[in-house]
């Protein structure tokens, strides 16, 4: 995302969010927040109590302000979730300016046409300097792309007919070369649309969590309705003449104001946390399953390991000095562009051999990789010095190693490295020995620190699953390595897929990462299917994530942002429902007290008088709201642990916390208010 | 009372109770498993085989949810109308030696309902209005039936937690038989027999009299030969001296009674007395046993709930909740008890006592404040003391209880699906917290659960509230106090608490046979009971059917410290706090008003 994270109360945002927030006052919005739509109701009554009861105006004025205010500070948080989004969404829409796009004809024709009159199906051609108008997969050709619009990555990237890289997103820039791309997406359901539409919130659907907490929410408020209702004939019976303004004051302080205000709001800054970690959830749904998942299901290369394997270690045979195999190791490896190719040269430098270069040797013929021969080398002269697969070199030898070599082999094999040999023959004098220099250790190198983070997760009751194609030998050592639980080895796009279906029966809900157009059904089936930008269309349409990174190792960010997401609707939940003792005890002994003043211990806050009690209980209901807004858009701090730990520890903070913060906030406030005299 | 022997007693009970709880837990698991096997089975193994037979049930075949409930509420309406019936034609009946009439239609309404419900609120005396058919065939097996329907419910919600995939939750009518053979009437037999060796009566005998010792002379107003009161020329009634020489005795089946109305925690007493009656509760030690049978049941059904979920430590974590909810309430009760009416005080009264009105001499403070936080704890609504009497906070804690729902032990089965509910919001907002779909045992707990959850609590807060409220302004509402003020407002709260959670125990001050009082209380015991059951059902269905999401590290714990003292808080965030308002009204600013110098 070309857009970073925006500070908190960034003007360009707070601005517009204002306004918003009055908007919002219309009751059709209103009514789908029952929580907030009650307190909207309660302000209209003070309001009309202000012309209609005896009480002091300047009481009912003010209730009937701060109870506005509370309706408003709920809105804005909501807005400014949405500012947030937006601020992002206007980023990607600058990328969308008006396109135009070749459109090939079925006579082959090209016809200029506007990006939003193509469909499915349609195919373009692009050309270097061109915006691809819409999403697609290139069918033809092969080209350099700018993503950066969509990624903020600015390194381009290759994009090609057929194979994994075939996708191209709308927006992006063709840097080289020209392509054709069937497009693949209708006007609107375009990638780029679905992210607008996502990080503005505007097509954003309550989550099944939602769902179920706004119902605990509605119900409570219900419930105290009742309470409050009720409150009127008691008093009747009582003969105690409690007025409407101090009713309605009292209901909005105990219906959960706190969470029912930023109920969306989390929600929004829980999808817009994910963009900024340049991921797209395709629902809000993904991301409350990331929340859920038991088990990660990681891609070995990429994920676990980095994309290539490194020579760690050189081996000569017996009697070959270690300088003649660093030297044939190299010369092997001269023209080899492959990482590995890289890496032998790197460490034969790094263990003190003068690095030859390419022009120093003209006469040498560079031999490159080929799957039948699995070998490199080069010809120098008559000496064909060749690397590769000990198999492959071994019959190119002549079928026997030294024994000491082929011990080697075996423990590197073992190890979960890669053996390759280094092996030279003399082309002109066919029946002289070849020379085999010894072998080079190519390792799997994991990634820092996943070890630790697996633990971490594991803690949580979290289980990694590493797939990999390699042999059980070579998956087991690296698995332990990594420290990952379990390892599918040998695998097959269709054994993950059967892996997931099993794990699902089994009641675990599973996330994985994918690319490849064999993915794709793993990526439907799994409960949170990441897929890379980089990968086909197919397993984009088939996961509700991608990474724009293309970073697989981010499924475990993603983790965490759906955990925290629902920590913080639970945390505020909780936070809010233990207000209410405080508020009651502020509010209650406070309109008894003029009939009864013998409950006057029960003012426990010593709150001046039962006016600036009731005054000081709905301030601090609205303004807990500001003070929470960081909060509900930042998510509560989440650390990996234990549920028990992480019970205990919320408890603490937000239900003990809960109870007994508001007892000092009234009490604060009523000094300020009473010292002021607006009471 | 000396405080240290108090504490002893105290300690005594509790831990009887623990004592009984896993052996009687465990045959528990026994009982409500359609196969199960008890060392009972060779005697009442053919009489259960004959009334499946009899009533052509497949004690097997297991029921939907909707089909449990829908038994469940056949049977009750059989039964509730089968009481009705009988008590309208009590006249007409034998075994009624002392000739009572037929009960009037509202009262019969209202005791049907009562005992349908296992509330057992009782708008008449039992010794003034009843035969012994009417108390032995229509209030006594009523007392069994409402009883094994709310065990057969608790163990229907226990099922459908344990279970997964399920479609189905157990079959009523086999609960319902073999909790009565196997659990409920071999307990009462040894239970009456103990009672018997305690002197309680037990024959059909006509009422005795008995000639005073001391004669009394009362005032009573004179009556003309129609029956109607004298007025003298003022309107004012005429009173005229009349001398009490003997006292009618009441006799009866009274032991076979008692033992299901504690055992079933149903409390409708033989006697208008209740259990302060010397018949009713002879000794101590039938006081003791007494306490114990009422939380017997509800303590156990904790064990069995930890045992079929296979996580005792869950079972044993609710247990503790509940302990500690009832012991932190009887404390204060003992505590106001205790420290009496400052008022009286004044008056020369010894305080040390503690506050002695309206308590039986021979329990006295402790054990008439053990048996009040007891018996509205749990549903029974027996009493030994007049809670009317108490002071405005000792007073407060059995209405307290009971608007927590009775979820503390609580009513047999009903204090356990109660408690359920508050376990199902306890982990639905805590369970987020953890940063998961809130999961109970390996089920999620998702919108349905929670709008029936949620249903449970809406439907206990409208009945108290808003039943209170409709008296509480009204003309037949007010006629029925005995006292004005705050104290009339806790007699109507406590009337309509005491019906929505089925208790049965009431202010005595509020005089509710009247016709409205009489159709709106046995409407609010419907409602309480009913409205209740069927949104606990449909989440027991629910739950059933539920994938396991298979425990581990970061599952939502159930069991230990933690999870109690959530429950704890969720029971009295979310459960009691609704309350507040209308206590406040009540006991507390009577309280206040008391230790200022008024009396209500």
């Amino acid at each position: 995302m070309s857009t970073k994270a925006h500070s908190l109360f960034d003007p360009a945002i707070v601005m517009p969010a204002l306004a918003d927030s009055f908007k919002k006052l219309n009751p059709v919005v209103m009514i789908k927040n029952p929580v907030m739509f009650v307190t909207m109701v309660g302000a209209i009554v003070t309001t009309a109590e202000i012309f209609i009861s005896k009480e002091p105006k300047a009481f009912t004025i003010q209730i009937s302000i701060w109870l506005w205010f509370t309706v408003l500070f709920a809105n804005f948080a909501e807005a400014m979730a949405e500012g947030r989004g937006k601020a992002q969404a206007n980023a990607l829409r600058q990328s969308r300016s008006k396109t135009v796009a070749r459109r090939l004809g079925s006579n082959g024709s090209l016809h200029e046409v506007e990006a939003e009159t193509l469909r499915q199906g349609d195919v373009i051609v692009v050309d270097a300097g061109e915006i691809i108008a819409s999403d697609g997969d290139v069918i033809e050709g092969a080209a350099t792309v700018d993503e950066s619009a969509i990624t903020g990555e600015s390194a381009p990237v290759i994009r090609e007919a057929g194979g994994d890289r075939s996708s191209v997103t709308g927006g992006t820039r063709v840097l080289s070369d020209q392509i054709k791309v069937r497009i693949s997406a209708d006007p609107g359901h375009s990638f780029l649309d679905r992210m607008i539409g996502l990080v503005e919130g505007a097509k954003r659907q309550k989550t099944p969590n939602e769902i179920a907490l706004t119902i605990l929410l509605a119900a409570l408020t219900v419930i105290f309705l009742i309470v409050c209702v009720t409150l009127l004939p008691y008093g009747i019976y009582s003969q105690v003449a409690f007025s409407i303004t101090v009713l309605v004051a009292l209901l909005v302080c105990l219906i959960p104001t706190t969470i029912g205000g930023l109920l969306s709001a989390i929600g929004i800054a829980g999808i817009d946390r994910l963009v900024q970690k340049n991921v797209l959830a395709m629902s809000g749904r993904a991301v409350e399953a990331a929340g859920d998942v038991d088990v990660l299901l990681l891609d070995k290369t990429g994920t676990i390991t980095l994309g290539n394997r490194q020579a760690v270690e050189f081996f000569p045979a017996p009697g070959v000095p270690m300088k003649d195999l660093l030297d044939a190791a190299q010369l092997s490896s001269l023209a080899d562009e492959t990482p590995e190719g890289r890496s032998i040269v790197v460490l034969a430098k790094d263990k003190g051999v003068r690095v030859q270069q390419l022009h120093d040797l003209p006469e040498a013929t560079f031999i490159a990789f080929t799957a039948q021969t699995r070998m490199s080398g080069v010809d120098l002269g008559s000496v064909q010095y060749r690397k590769g697969a000990a198999q492959s070199v071994k019959a190119y030898v002549g079928g026997t190693f030294p024994k000491e070599v082929d011990f080697r082999i075996d423990e590197i094999s073992k190890a979960g490295g890669t053996p390759l040999v280094v092996a030279a023959r003399d082309g002109a004098h066919q029946d002289s020995a070849p020379t085999v220099y010894g072998v080079i250790y190519l390792k799997d190198i994991v990634k820092g620190g996943l070890a630790d983070r697996f633990e971490r997760f594991r803690a949580m009751g979290i289980r990694t699953v590493m797939i990999t194609g390699d042999n059980q030998l070579t998956a087991a050592a690296i698995a332990k390595e990594a420290g990952v639980d379990d390892f599918l080895a040998e695998a097959k796009p269709e054994d993950k897929l059967a892996l997931i279906r099993k794990e699902q029966q089994g009641g675990r809900l599973v996330a994985m990462t994918g690319d490849g157009t064999n993915d794709a059904p793993a990526l439907a089936q799994a409960d949170v299917g990441v897929a890379m930008n980089t990968g086909t269309q197919a397993a984009k349409e088939a996961g509700n994530m991608v990474d724009l990174d293309s970073n697989p190792t981010k499924l475990i960010e993603i983790v965490e942002i759906g955990k925290q997401l629902l920590m913080t609707r639970g945390a505020l939940t909780t936070f809010s429902i233990a207000n209410d003792v405080a508020k009651y005890f502020a509010i209650i002994p406070a309109m008894l007290m003029v009939t009864f003043p013998a409950v006057a211990p029960l003012n426990v806050m010593h709150l001046v008088s039962p006016n600036s009690a009731i005054l000081s209980a709905v301030i601090f209901n609205a303004l807990v709201i500001i003070f929470l807004i960081p909060l509900a858009l930042r998510g509560v701090q989440f650390r990996p642990m234990p549920a028990m730990a992480l019970l205990q520890r919320n408890l603490l903070i937000y239900g003990v916390g809960g109870v007994i913060a508001p007892f000092f906030g009234i009490k604060i406030i009523d000094l300020v208010i009473t010292s002021l005299h607006f009471i | 009372m000396n405080a240290a022997l108090g504490w002893i007693q105290l300690a005594l009970f509790l831990g009887l109770v623990l004592l009984i709880t896993k052996p009687l837990g465990l045959y528990l698991v026994q009982v409500l498993d359609s196969r199960g096997r008890t060392w009972l089975d060779p005697l009442l193994g053919p009489i259960e085989r004959l009334t499946y037979r009899l009533c052509g049930v497949d004690p097997h075949r297991e029921q939907s949810w909707k089909g449990y409930t829908v038994s469940m509420l056949i049977f009750s309406l059989f039964t509730m109308l089968v009481t009705y019936t009988l008590l309208r034609l009590q006249g007409m009946l034998p075994l009624n030696p002392q000739g009572f009439s037929s009960v009037a239609d509202h009262l019969a309404f209202n005791t049907a309902a009562s005992f349908t419900t296992n509330t057992n609120w009782q708008s008449y005396s039992g010794e003034s209005t009843m035969s012994y058919l009417s108390q032995m065939v229509a209030l006594a097996s009523q007392n069994f039936f409402s009883a094994a329907v709310g065990i057969a419910i608790a163990a229907a919600l226990v099922r459908g937690i344990a279970r997964h995939s399920a479609q189905t939750i157990g079959n009523f009518w086999t609960d319902l038989v073999r909790t009565i053979y196997y659990l409920l009437l071999p307990i009462c037999v040894v239970f009456a027999v103990f009672l018997i060796s305690q002197g309680m009566i037990q024959n059909f005998k006509g009422y005795d009299a008995a000639a005073l010792t001391e004669k009394e002379t009362v005032q009573v107003p004179k009556t003309d030969a129609s029956g109607a009161q004298v007025k003298d020329a003022k309107g004012n009634t005429v009173m005229v001296s009349q001398v009490v020489d003997t006292q009618t005795i009441p006799e009866g089946p009274m032991a076979s009674q008692v033992a299901i109305k504690m055992l079933g925690t149903n409390g409708g007493g033989f006697t208008n007395a209740n259990a302060a009656h010397p018949f009713e509760n002879p000794t101590p030690f039938s006081n003791l046993i007494q306490l114990l049978s009422i939380f017997a049941i509800p303590s156990a059904l904790t064990y069995y709930l930890g045992r079929m979920v296979k996580s005792s430590g869950h079972g044993w974590s609710v247990w503790a909740a509940m302990a500690i909810l009832f012991v932190g309430a009887f404390l204060v009760c003992w505590h106001y008890e205790a420290a009496g009416n400052p008022i009286l005080t004044q008056l020369g009264v010894d305080p040390a006592d503690g506050n002695m009105e309206g308590k039986e001499v021979r329990f006295g403070v402790f054990n008439s404040a053990l048996f009040a936080t007891v018996t509205t704890d749990a549903s029974c609504g027996a009493v030994n003391s007049m809670h009317d009497s108490f002071t405005p906070l000792g007073g407060l804690i059995p209405l307290f209880n009971i608007e927590l729902g009775e979820v503390v032990f609580g009513g047999v089965g009903a204090g356990l699906y109660g408690m359920l509910v508050f376990v199902i919001v306890a982990v639905f907002i805590a369970g987020l917290m953890v940063g998961r779909t809130p999961e109970y045992l390996g089920k999620k707990i998702q919108s349905f659960e929670v709008k029936m959850s949620m249903l449970v609590l809406l439907v206990l807060a409208m009945d108290i509230l808003g039943f209170t409220a409709w008296a509480s302004v009204s003309d037949w509402g007010k006629a029925g106090l005995n006292n004005n003020g705050p104290h009339g407002f806790s007699e109507m709260l406590y009337a309509y608490s005491s019906v929505t959670g089925n208790n049965g125990s009431a202010f005595a001050g509020l005089t509710a046979s009247t016709y409205w009082y009489d159709t709106t209380l046995a409407i609010g015991m419907l409602i309480g009971r009913f409205l209740m059951i069927i949104p606990i059902m449909a989440i027991a269905g629910s739950l059933a059917a539920k994938k396991l999401v298979p425990a581990g590290p970061g599952s939502f714990p159930v069991s230990g410290g933690t999870f109690t003292f959530l429950l704890i808080g969720t029971v009295l965030l979310v459960g009691a706090l609704n309350f507040l308002p209308a206590l406040t009204l009540g006991p507390v600013v009577e309280h206040f008003l008391m230790w200022s110098g008024k009396l209500f």
